[in-house]
């Protein structure tokens, strides 16, 4: 079906990259901030793809995805003395599960219900992971602060 | 109680002023109670109390016989006055910046245009819906349709907002301009997987930063605010599918 094979690794990392910084734009986070934005997304973005591609389980991937880009954007809030939220942002989008709850919407739409249901408990399922992925990276975080 | 400082209502206007610009740009809730009771802190009130909801806040300060209130109507996302009150308030706080030149420089800040142009936001949110069809495992060829249905989508979301004041209607319509783009050039042999173009499309305008928020909010324990904004990103998604549902009916 597809003809040139399936995007490749570099491309996953290059577009993620560009798709970060650009949803830092799309937010005014201030520009010289625009980098760290890419590479908090990109490196949310490589730990998820590794994980799926890998074969494990989407929630799972999304899991560790949230809480790297959780804490490295800590790391760079406190290096850069900025808010914490101008970093995790634009790591956290691309995990959203967005497609899902696009097919979801798209059997309810026509009518399938069973499928509709299956695939939006799907898309709950993934949203609560990166929450948990957030709160479990400032808990460490907050720990190691401490120690 | 506590010494009753003499500019204690100027401190409560600085106080409830920076939180109001932090609100309405997309800080969370406990960040912006966090930063006011730093910045009374900063100005001598021990101990202020606050209460803070996407749609108003309320702040009273010990030792003050007044409590103040401040309707937020308007919310939109600008982490750059965000980041700026946030650099304000430590200066306050390291007792650096008198209170008139506080208040001066943050009703400066709350009128300021600092956003991107918006030719640059649409090109951003083109470029990420591109970039966003390649890591869903997108074709290359789909990339310029994705890239044009993207900003072409975001554009009508900010320019109806402007238009016609109501967030849900403005959502579902670029939305549903997206779906029939991705419907047009399908049907024209321009893309190939409609699915994939829409999904890319529709990325930036997922409510992601308030889905974030609210969950951040509710683990904080800002149980009103939390909820408030999951039903916020609750309608935005359901906007989004409705839009896209419409196209649909038309397969």
């Amino acid at each position: 079906m597809l003809q040139k094979g399936t995007p490749t690794m570099i491309e996953q990392l290059i577009t993620s990259f560009i798709a970060a910084a650009a949803f830092g734009i799309i937010f005014n986070a201030p520009k010289n901030s625009l980098l760290q934005c890419g590479f908090v997304g990109m490196l949310g973005w490589a730990v998820y793809f590794s994980f799926v591609s890998y074969k494990f389980d989407p929630v799972l991937g999304t899991l560790a995805a949230s809480f790297i880009v959780a804490f490295v954007s800590q790391i760079f809030a406190k290096i850069f003395r900025t808010p914490m939220i101008i970093f995790s942002v634009a790591g956290i989008i691309p995990l959203v599960p967005g497609g899902m709850a696009y097919d979801a919407m798209r059997n309810f739409v026509q009518n399938d219900y069973n499928i509709a249901i299956q695939l939006a408990a799907k898309a709950f399922m993934l949203s609560g992971s990166i929450a948990i992925g957030l709160i479990f990276s400032e808990v460490i975080y907050r720990i190691f602060q401490k120690s | 109680m506590a010494t009753s400082l003499p500019n204690i209502n100027e401190i409560m206007d600085v106080c409830l002023l920076a939180g109001k610009i932090m609100l309405e740009n997309g800080a969370e809730t406990y960040r912006v109670e966090d930063t006011m009771a730093r910045i009374a802190a900063g100005y001598g009130i021990k101990h202020s109390h606050s209460f803070v909801t996407p749609t108003g806040i309320i702040f009273s300060a010990d030792g003050s016989e007044s409590t103040k209130f401040s309707r937020i109507l308007e919310r939109s996302t600008d982490l750059r006055k965000v980041t700026m009150v946030n650099s304000l308030s430590r200066l306050i706080s390291n007792g650096e910046l008198s209170l008139t030149e506080a208040y001066h420089q943050l009703k400066v800040l709350e009128t300021a245009k600092l956003a991107y142009p918006i030719f640059h936001k649409v090109a951003a949110a083109a470029i990420a819906s591109g970039c966003f069809l390649i890591m869903f495992q997108g074709q290359w060829r789909d990339f310029l349709p994705a890239f044009f249905a993207g900003g072409a989508g975001y554009f009508c979301a900010v320019y109806l907002e402007r238009f016609v004041r109501v967030k849900f209607f403005s959502e579902s319509l670029a939305a549903f301009i997206i779906g029939l783009m991705a419907l047009f050039f399908v049907s024209t042999k321009i893309g190939v997987q409609m699915d994939k173009i829409i999904i890319g499309s529709v990325m930036p305008l997922v409510p992601g930063l308030l889905i974030t928020n609210a969950v951040r909010d509710l683990m904080a324990g800002h149980l009103v605010s939390g909820l408030s904004k999951g039903a916020e990103a609750f309608l935005t998604a359901f906007a989004i599918g409705t839009g896209i549902a419409v196209v649909f009916s038309f397969l």
